[in-house]
């Protein structure tokens, strides 16, 4: 029953998301038929191209046709290659995937750990140098921290290439230390939120009555935070790691165009600055429906995890 | 601000010897001053730039062009001679005209939404919880893009869009705020006096919500710098010429300054920006800890 309600919620929640990518590809002035043939060409070349475009159909047909389009798996034709966009955007989303994949697993038990241990020192000096340390990493830019250290390790001290692309044929190795450069900045970015979200689900374990218990019971200082207070500070935390998959995606913008590397970001770049709409609409519609799964992902392990989640959500 | 809140501590210390005000206790807090202190600094680099600085940060000297750090420029030059301690200097105005204005604005529509969301819950709720949950499906860069794409970047639109972009953010924020308050009893009398919804949340909840609003707006500052300065690194947000952290950081990367060897004209606006994102954090964690004390 749970389950039906949250997919229906889904369902609406990518309906709204369709809307929002559709209305702003249309609020845009100019045509797309001026736009790719340039100022130069003539009135009717540009009406021919945009009739067989499709874009001088009203708004509610280019719609229906769209979304009908979506659910059938064809994305649109890209103005700029004159092909379909789905081969660009799901090569580009293995490439990205690589990289954000690579960024999690570092970033997750670092942050993790951080947290806690800001927990552990609540109101101590280590917990306001993780604390603010964080924070500030979380908020510095990917393009100012991503030239930062492709200064110091690629340019300087060479130990590691400043391209995120290891070249057709690379072996995995090659590529992965292709992309360690990369990861750094998006580490540095969700280091910050995952951190501070440990660190207040340890901090509400803490002050809880079960760990209270424990300890009066005379459990180890150790095992009570083990195995009573860890179990229960995560659970928030897995939100917060599945929510910032989205915004993992946003740095993935500047950290592909600053190490040349093809991805879902670089996709979105390009196609924003030659004005190749379909391409746009289609990458930032997969950033959307990426995010709409991570969180109904998150929200069911929750469940899973949480049985008494599972006992609100019943009636 | 701060002096007048000097002077707030000055007439409250006789009344409450025992218990400070909490600007008081904000004051006390060396993070805080040192926070404030930078984006005062900043504040100061903005309004007065143009007297502070010895170049202008337009003028171009071919003859000096990528000059490294010296006693002449401190901070070295660009590929056209550009001095790049003005431009750093003079680099803080439009950011800090632009970040401000699109937090307060997000801020204003996020609390009237997450105040409505949280009051009327039920259908309304579902909603318009809907509408923000996809909105919050697109990192805000992109969805900037999308928009600053169709209406062409403007300080206007920079505004405008980063404040909509935020409104949901801080909507949810506010609404899970009010959720706390609305089974408390006051608005239950409130409600039997006959009081109307709009002053019940405005005049009753929203004092008692304010604190967490005024953190969000802290917290989000920040992040407007951060997605300003990179929507100007990406060429969608403040314009060249003018002097700009992000825009002259893309401007060097395109000129392939770093591998050049020409680090200063990166590093000298990186720093800029940490500086001002650190400071600002600083002060959220500051009045985090008060708050929270």
């Amino acid at each position: 029953m749970f389950l039906l309600r949250r997919l229906g919620l889904m369902v609406l929640t990518l309906w709204i998301v369709t809307l929002i990518v559709f209305l702003a590809g249309q609020v845009l002035p100019g045509d797309p038929g001026r736009a790719i043939l340039g100022n130069l060409a003539s009135q009717q070349s540009v009406q021919v191209l945009d009739h067989s475009l499709g874009v001088d159909r009203p708004l509610l047909t280019r719609y229906l046709s769209w979304v009908g389009g979506l659910l059938h798996g064809n994305m649109g034709t890209s103005y700029t290659y004159r092909s379909a966009v789905e081969p660009f955007v799901r090569a580009a989303l293995i490439n990205s995937a690589k990289l954000a994949l690579l960024a999690f697993i570092i970033v997750v038990p670092l942050s993790i750990l951080g947290g806690v241990l800001a927990a552990l020192f609540n109101g101590r000096l280590l917990d306001r140098f993780i604390s603010i340390t964080g924070l500030s990493l979380a908020t510095v830019p990917e393009f100012v921290s991503g030239a930062l250290v492709l200064v110091i390790f690629g340019v300087e001290l060479k130990w590691l290439p400043v391209s995120a692309s290891a070249g057709a044929g690379a072996s995995d190795l090659s590529q992965f230390k292709h992309l360690i450069l990369p990861a750094i900045p998006l580490v540095f970015v969700l280091f910050g939120y995952i951190a501070r979200m440990a660190r207040a689900g340890t901090i509400e374990a803490l002050n809880s009555d079960y760990t209270r218990t424990a300890v009066l019971k005379g459990l180890r200082r150790s095992t009570v935070i083990r195995r009573h207070v860890l179990r229960n500070s995560l659970l928030p935390t897995i939100t917060v790691i599945a929510t910032q998959t989205g915004y993992l995606i946003g740095g993935l913008v500047v950290v592909e165009d600053l190490f040349e590397y093809q991805g879902i970001g670089s996709l979105i770049y390009k196609a924003a600055v030659g004005k190749d709409f379909p391409m746009l609409d289609a990458g930032v519609l997969i950033i959307g429906v990426v995010y709409v799964l991570a969180t109904l992902f998150a929200d069911l392990l929750l469940m899973w995890l949480n049985p008494r989640l599972r006992a609100e959500e019943a009636p | 601000m701060t002096v007048e809140a000097g002077a707030e501590v000055a007439v409250s210390v006789p009344r409450l010897k025992a218990e400070p005000t909490r600007w008081g206790l904000l004051l006390r807090r060396p993070t805080f001053l040192t926070g404030a202190a930078v984006v005062l600094f900043w504040i100061v680099c903005a309004l007065f730039g143009h007297l502070i600085a010895s170049y202008s940060p337009l003028s171009q000297q071919l003859l000096g062009t990528n000059a490294a750090p010296s006693a002449t420029h401190w901070f070295g030059t660009d590929n056209l001679g550009r001095d790049i301690l003005a431009r750093v200097i003079v680099g803080s105005r439009e950011i800090l005209i632009v970040t401000p204005l699109a937090t307060l604005l997000g801020t204003v529509l996020g609390t009237v939404l997450g105040l409505a969301m949280g009051y009327f819950a039920g259908l309304f709720d579902t909603l318009v919880g809907r509408v923000v949950e996809a909105v919050l499906a697109f990192p805000s860069v992109i969805v900037s893009f999308l928009f600053i794409v169709a209406l062409g970047p403007s300080v206007p639109t920079l505004i405008l869009v980063i404040g909509l972009i935020f409104a949901p953010l801080i909507a949810r924020t506010v609404r899970s705020s009010v959720l706390t308050e609305r089974h408390l009893d006051y608005i239950a009398s409130a409600r039997l006096l006959g009081e109307k919804p709009a002053r019940i949340m405005f005049a009753e909840i929203l004092p008692n919500v304010m604190p967490s609003i005024l953190v969000e707006f802290t917290v989000r500052l920040g992040y407007a710098i951060f997605t300003v300065a990179t929507l100007s690194f990406l060429g969608f947000g403040i314009q060249p010429p003018t002097a700009d952290w992000g825009a002259d950081i893309a401007y060097a990367n395109q000129n392939n300054a770093l591998i050049s060897g020409y680090w200063w004209q990166v590093l000298f606006p990186a720093l800029a920006i940490a500086s001002l994102v650190v400071a600002i954090n600083l002060i959220t964690d500051a009045i985090e800890q008060v708050l929270a004390s």
